[in-house]
């Protein structure tokens, strides 16, 4: 008896090593991302730039500028050693301005997008799991927003005045107010996407043997959603918000170029182009570097994101 | 049909409603009041006045009552002054309201025509180095922001090459029909190209979900020429998602149009919405934003209806 065991063992060993060692599924998504030359370009574009934004303060400090402080002696200085794209209409280095500006760019880009898809993921879970009245009632919810119109709405919400909804006075006037109302009111519109595809996975996932299974063992709801139904979602989320993120940026540059996001001082890449319709006549470089800035990273998530949806489900791939 | 027509406009209405409430509560907590403004321009007048004049404009009532005599006023017509243009809202906004339909019109019809070859093409030939051009033209469409698109045009056509205008929508002293579609050109191809970006998207991935499809299969053995295979077989049904999402792209244009029509200076609703709310002419804030409400949901709904009468697995009764 023992002996036929130890046959078996054998040979089923024997079998094992003739096959290729099992492949981690994180490597087979990286091995199908890097097939994907735009998703890797993208990639690295968006690590490089999100260094110089990590950087920045020691960039500041190497080159012995402030991004912040007006000298205005030297406005509209052409490109030179100590200002390698010039100077603004305010005198301050152009090039450590955008730095900075990538800074809160990505920022809000990446905390918008966590913040959306947690939004979106807890509302799509519940609406999907519980189904009934309070699918329908999520749900329609879901459509009356996308129907608001997106930009109107976003101008509005960022113009309500702080102190009018009751906000203490040190938080209505503290100069970061307009970074945290930035990522507050875009969350507030962008949760659907990710909230519809949650829902769509979890009514897919909640008739399935291993979620039967743990209802049956008695765990508990949160228990099924975050450990059972979650990890399940992640990849289509990980696709919607990295695709969401560029246009958060999108949404945030085109708020602070109209004055309503990030205020100066603080940069923005779209506050620098605020007034570039009045030197884009004497400057025209001054409003390009920005938006080509803005272009880039968007492209570039758009990209990632695309790339992350081929690596993911190669069914879609090509599509 | 009709019954489900009449639950969708009644949904809407609700919507609509809901939306006025909403929206007249946020434009409440903007900053500037209104009684301030006016205080602003008269040295003489006294906090008594003040006092007097929030009772007789009713703003010491609370909101939701002063919320109910706007609607009763907006029902019966009466939507109240601009206190910028110091005329009646109606008569601001309805040419403004033209001026930004034109521009949509146009806007639209050059994306579809433009889009449906290209996306057909780049669906008919997957990887082909051509598909790969759109491709990449749909990424950056995409991927730029209107108002720097709008710039780069500015920059291109206006300060270099000096073609056409940077702006307005006549030159001062001339009003020719060609001076006027000079002044659109750069607006709608602002418009146009983002446009055209999301709609080429959806056509190609739509054709090539259908020309898998074994009907398709089927016309080809039967013999059908290949042209009539892709325009009538595989490109009516490729079309049913696609009119949906176009419907809906309409919606998106009136938000660009928002940014466009600041960027040149087009006298149009989005300018008029925007203008508006930083100058906190709530009356007009109040009816554009209600109005671009009302256009997004009867576009949502004008897609559903296209989306049974395309596809006749579908049917609202």
């Amino acid at each position: 008896m023992a002996s036929v065991t130890s046959t078996e063992t054998a040979a089923r060993a024997a079998d094992d090593a003739a096959l290729p060692p099992p492949t981690r599924p994180a490597l087979l998504v990286w091995r199908r991302f890097r097939r994907h030359p735009a998703a890797l370009i993208g990639a690295g574009v968006l690590i490089f730039l999100a260094l110089l934004a990590v950087l920045a303060p020691v960039i500041a400090g190497w080159r012995g500028q402030d991004h912040e402080a007006v000298d205005l002696f030297n406005r509209f200085q052409p490109a030179s050693a100590a200002h390698p794209l010039g100077t603004d209409d305010l005198g301050r280095d152009l090039l450590l301005r955008l730095i900075y500006g990538g800074r809160i760019s990505l920022f809000v880009g990446l905390v918008t997008a966590c913040l959306t898809a947690s939004l979106g993921t807890t509302i799509g879970l519940v609406s999907g799991w519980y189904g009934g009245r309070v699918d329908a009632f999520l749900m329609r919810l879901c459509d009356g927003w996308i129907a608001l119109p997106l930009l109107p709405v976003l101008i509005v919400l960022a113009a309500v005045d702080p102190t009018k909804v009751g906000l203490p006075a040190a938080i209505a006037k503290s100069p970061d107010l307009s970074l945290y109302r930035i990522v507050l009111i875009i969350s507030l519109v962008a949760w659907t996407t990710s909230a519809r595809l949650v829902r769509g996975v979890t009514l897919s996932l909640k008739t399935r043997d291993f979620v039967q299974a743990a209802v049956a063992q008695g765990a508990s709801t949160a228990r099924i959603l975050f450990v059972h139904i979650l990890p399940n979602a992640l990849s289509p989320i990980l696709v919607a918000a990295t695709l969401a993120s560029g246009n958060i940026i999108l949404l945030e540059s085109t708020l602070s170029f109209l004055g309503l996001g990030i205020q100066p001082p603080v940069a923005s890449w779209g506050n620098i182009l605020t007034n570039a319709q009045e030197i884009i006549w004497s400057q025209p470089m001054q409003a390009i570097y920005p938006g080509v800035l803005i272009f880039a990273t968007v492209i570039s998530l758009n990209f990632v994101g695309d790339g992350l949806q081929d690596a993911f489900d190669p069914r879609t791939e090509g599509r | 049909m009709t019954r489900f027509l009449s639950i969708r406009f009644l949904q809407a209405a609700i919507v609509v409603l809901v939306m006025s409430f909403v929206v007249y509560g946020l434009i409440g907590l903007m900053p500037g009041d209104p009684i301030d403004i006016m205080l602003s321009g008269d040295p003489n007048m006294t906090s008594a006045d003040a006092a007097r004049l929030r009772a007789v404009y009713g703003l010491d009532r609370p909101l939701f009552e002063r919320y109910l005599g706007w609607l009763g006023g907006a029902v019966g017509g009466d939507f109240g002054y601009s206190r910028q243009h110091h005329q009646p809202v109606l008569t601001i906004v309805l040419p403004r309201l033209l001026n930004t339909l034109y521009l949509m019109i146009f806007a639209f019809l050059i994306s579809v025509a433009v889009a449906i070859p290209a996306g057909v093409y780049a669906a008919r030939h997957p990887r082909s180095l051509v598909d790969q051009a759109i491709n990449l033209f749909c990424f950056a469409g995409i991927s730029l922001p209107v108002f720097f698109l709008a710039l780069l045009l500015i920059i291109l056509f206006a300060v270099v090459l000096r073609v056409l205008p940077a702006g307005g929508m006549t030159t001062v002293g001339e009003s020719s029909f060609g001076d006027r579609v000079r002044h659109l050109v750069l607006p709608v191809a602002t418009l146009t190209i983002a446009n055209i970006a999301q709609v080429t998207r959806y056509v190609r991935s739509g054709m090539i979900e259908v020309l898998r499809e074994d009907y398709i299969r089927t016309a080809r053995a039967k013999g059908a020429d290949e042209n009539r295979v892709v325009w009538r077989h595989a490109l009516r049904n490729a079309m049913i998602p696609t009119v949906t999402i176009m419907a809906l792209e309409c919606g998106t244009l009136l938000s660009g149009a928002l940014i466009t029509e600041t960027m040149f200076s087009y006298l149009g609703m989005g300018k008029l919405i925007f203008d508006s709310i930083l100058a906190n002419d709530f009356n007009v804030a109040l009816i554009g934003l209600l109005f671009a409400c009302s256009v997004t949901l009867l576009l949502n709904l004008v897609a559903d209806v296209l989306y049974a009468a395309l596809d006749p697995r579908i049917s609202y009764r």
